[in-house]
């Protein structure tokens, strides 16, 4: 089973204004709905508080792992962290990454969301989901339906 | 937290042998080690342990009958799961939308 989200969106405007967008903190917080206190830094944690509906307040962690100016920008972080008091910097986080393509009408953003069973080995994962697409009935079926949007 | 943590839940489903366990026992009826164990690559010890992984996560329940036990699939952890990743996936559609306008404008 994989368990990555993957999300293609075309968008009008060059690339340039889309890595801006996605890229400066605040830009980034106003759209992703969340205050956030310092700019990405390659390897430095950016920090705030979400902004959006239902999670007001909750705190907002991510460290940068990648940034190629108007090709892709990455983040780690904890998805499910929604509990101020809890300690969050041990759990397992997932990997948040946005990529750039330049199309005819503006950029093409293809953003992921990976890692949220913490596979130890990706290749396993994939054969697995091969040999059981179809094997699967019921609940169990919805995941492999993110593997293939 | 306010909900179960969606991740043991994906880890245990992230094995093919637990992947095919979990799919026999989704079918609905409880079946014993041997019962599961046909048809596999492996010893009884090996899917005993791939099954204490699922119980663990809560996937799988375990009943004593006579001198076997049989294990049964519990839905609603892999439903939690699905759901969880549901609402991660309209997160992003939500917050895309918002990063549309904001560029296009």
């Amino acid at each position: 089973m994989q368990d990555s989200i993957e999300k293609v969106i075309d968008l009008k405007a060059p690339v340039s204004r889309v890595w801006q967008a996605v890229t400066d903190y605040k830009e980034f917080g106003a759209w992703f709905q969340a205050d956030l206190e310092n700019p990405f830094v390659v390897g430095e944690v950016t920090r705030g508080v979400a902004t959006y509906r239902g999670a007001e307040g909750v705190k907002w962690v991510a460290t940068v792992e990648a940034m190629e100016p108007e090709r892709l920008f990455s983040f780690r972080w904890c998805p499910y962290a929604n509990d101020n008091e809890m300690d969050y910097s041990k759990e397992p986080t997932t990997l948040v990454e946005f990529r750039f393509e330049p199309t005819a009408t503006g950029t093409r953003l293809v953003v992921t969301e990976s890692g949220f069973s913490q596979l130890p080995d990706e290749a396993k994962a994939t054969e697995a989901l091969r040999r059981n697409t179809g094997g699967w009935n019921a609940q169990a079926g919805h995941i492999t339906a993110y593997v293939e949007s | 937290m306010s909900n179960p943590d969606p991740v043991p839940v994906l880890a245990a489903l992230g094995d093919a042998t637990r992947l095919q366990l979990v799919s026999r026992l989704a079918e609905g009826k409880s079946l014993s080690i041997a019962e599961l164990t046909g048809g596999l690559d492996l010893t009884r010890q090996g899917v005993t342990k791939h099954l204490r992984v699922l119980e663990r996560a809560g996937i799988v329940n375990s009943i004593r009958v006579g001198r076997e036990s049989r294990f049964s699939y519990v839905p609603e952890p892999v439903n939690h799961a699905c759901s969880y990743l549901e609402n991660v996936s309209k997160q992003w559609d939500d917050a895309l939308s918002r990063l549309q306008k904001l560029v296009e404008s």
